[in-house]
């Protein structure tokens, strides 16, 4: 079993992570991978995934102007925002 | 008998009969919140004012029918008039606060109604207030709430169960008639055998997820808490049916639950699967679910021998695909359009510092096993495998539903545990939902209901009816019958 770069993950999951709380994590997902490790004792070669449980597929609607929630209400819990838009940090240079 | 202490249908009677009033009701559950909840810490915000205000619309509407006898039906769509509910912070009530047990959630208000509360809304309940969960139902225990840990209403050094633990404690503290909680892996049914009362999980797609903050989109469902098995026949047939919201709903009709209850257990073939009876399992809990199965034989039901053989890789399959999930779905508390925000030198060190602060352990712990899971190189060898081996389970209980009607075994190996017990080993923590789980990944429907307690000290035993995807009828009228064979349901705990 491979060890997870718990500061290669973290940064993909954009969270960050104090040096302690990567240790203690690396330890616990350890054991949980470990325990995970189970699944591979079964053939699962003629099995096809289940990605949900419901027994429907395609479900369409029809292509119809609805009205949406107020964009004063969208924007009623935004950390940042200013003339109806989410303020974000400067992305383009 | 205190007005707290009634089920749905005695509260309704009396509601029927002009014996009180909607505000009486409100006003009574308010004052019983006022006298517990500094002990059981079910609640995480009351709609005291408004729901009075609700409460006294509803009498002033005259929509509660003042019959000179009970049980004469009502209009069908006041089903919940004047009957108090409270809902678990995962599920938006608008104008409400809803921070999912979570800080980076601190001071979200709901901007719209979740299609379950709709529903009771327009079947004329009233919304008591919010319910403590595990930080975005991440949890078995409700200890990894950023807001406190809620009591077990039996004994207020335990735990309630969880993650609905909040709505549990609520309704078998007396301090609600109903709820709504959501299980993804057991997060309705453990908390209800945990804490005493009834808990439902409908199959999946027979409730709308509108509205209830995604934790793992293939597994969640909504579903009710109640004291008695008719009350949770109700309060599903309330909340459940297709909705143009949630694709995944199912556009099948509803049936009225309740009008099937009375018809007993006489030919129904009740399976018992070998591999819920395993070892590590608390022997008072196991003969306690024996002693109820017994029972159920007594009131005429076949008890026939099954097999789940993939029962043991239930637990590795739900925390590969549940965090898998739930990486995705929480990628949305990033700083921009709700929550905490934490500044930082450009975009993505705001997330990191936002999502770093602002999740608690278990959450971040998740996120990063599902990362794992989905990552480049891991994907085939973790989430797909889990992915066929839940094709495995599923097809498990399709085999064991052509040899019986429902399934029964235990809801939890063991009762509540003490409070701080598992914090520290997340894999134990993991493994309390080992009977809980399998239901979810295979999207049949469960409900768990008191069947006694253990002896020193007194607490709650679950009993676990699983049955075949939509039908709830089934697994309810089992409940029933052995509801109304025993008297576990009317012991209350001490507050």
């Amino acid at each position: 079993m491979p060890d997870m770069d718990i500061s290669y993950v973290a940064h993909l999951a954009r969270i960050e992570m104090s040096e302690a709380e990567k240790a203690k994590f690396a330890t616990q997902l350890k054991d949980i991978l470990k325990y995970v490790e189970k699944l591979g004792e079964l053939d699962v070669s003629n099995v096809e995934p289940m990605a949900h449980a419901t027994p429907l597929t395609n479900v369409f609607r029809k292509d119809e102007v609805r009205p949406s929630i107020e964009i004063e209400k969208v924007l009623k819990n935004a950390p940042e925002q200013a003339r109806d838009l989410f303020i974000v940090p400067k992305i383009v240079e | 008998m205190s007005l707290h202490a009634l089920t749905i249908h005695q509260l309704r009677d009396k509601l029927r009969r002009g014996e009180v009033s909607a505000c009486e009701v409100t006003q009574a559950m308010l004052d019983r919140i006022g006298t517990v909840d500094g002990k059981l810490k079910a609640y995480l915000w009351l709609n005291a004012d408004n729901a009075l205000k609700q409460a006294d619309a509803i009498d002033r509407a005259g929509i509660i029918a003042r019959r000179p006898q009970a049980g004469t039906p009502a209009p069908p769509n006041h089903l919940l008039a004047g009957i108090p509910v409270a809902i678990k912070d995962v599920i938006n009530v608008e104008g409400q606060p809803c921070t999912c047990g979570s800080k980076i959630l601190r001071g979200h208000t709901s901007v719209y109604d979740a299609t379950a509360v709709k529903r009771l809304r327009d079947a004329g309940a009233v919304l008591l207030g919010r319910t403590n969960m595990d930080e975005f139902a991440m949890g078995s225990s409700t200890e990894n709430s950023s807001w406190g840990v809620t009591r077990n209403p039996w004994d207020l050094e335990r735990i309630p169960g969880g993650s609905s633990g909040g709505s549990a404690a609520a309704v078998a503290g007396d301090e609600t008639i109903a709820a709504v909680g959501s299980d993804t892996g057991g997060s309705i049914r453990q908390p209800a055998a945990l804490s005493g009362c009834v808990g439902l999980k409908p199959t999946y797609g027979r409730v709308s997820r509108y509205g209830l903050v995604a934790f793992a989109s293939s597994l969640d469902q909504i579903g009710p808490f109640t004291k008695t098995v008719a009350d949770c026949a109700l309060m599903l047939r309330v909340i459940a049916g297709h909705d143009p919201n949630d694709s995944t709903s199912v556009p099948q009709p509803v049936p009225d639950y309740v009008a099937g209850l009375q018809r007993g257990v006489k030919g129904l073939r009740i399976g018992l699967p070998k591999e819920y009876f395993i070892e590590g399992m608390d022997c008072e809990v196991e003969a306690t679910v024996r002693a109820a199965i017994k029972k159920l034989a007594e009131l005429g039901a076949e008890v026939v021998e099954i097999s789940l053989p993939h029962t043991d890789y239930a637990v590795a399959v739900y925390y590969l695909v549940a965090t898998a999930e739930a990486s995705a779905n929480l990628a949305r508390f990033d700083g921009v359009r709700y929550g905490l925000r934490v500044r930082g030198e450009d975009v993505i060190d705001m997330y990191g510092k936002t999502r770093g602060a602002g999740f608690g352990e278990e959450v971040k712990r998740r996120i990063i096993l599902g990362t794992y899971a989905l990552s480049a190189g891991y994907y085939d060898a973790y989430y797909l495998r889990a992915q066929k081996v839940r094709t495995l389970i599923r097809r498990d209980f399709e085999l064991a539903f052509g040899k019986c009607d429902v399934v029964v075994a235990p809801t939890t190996p063991t009762a509540a545990f003490k409070v701080g017990e598992k914090t520290d080993d997340p894999l134990q923590m993991y493994l309390s939902d080992i009977f809980t789980i399998s239901a979810n990944l295979a999207g049949i429907c469960g409900v768990s209901i008191p069947c006694g307690f253990t002896s020193q000290p007194k607490l709650p035993i679950g009993l676990q009816i699983l049955g075949k995807p939509f039908d709830e009828e089934t697994i309810l009228r089992v409940a029933h019958a052995y509801e109304q064979a025993t008297e576990w349901h009317k012991q209350r705990p001490n507050l």
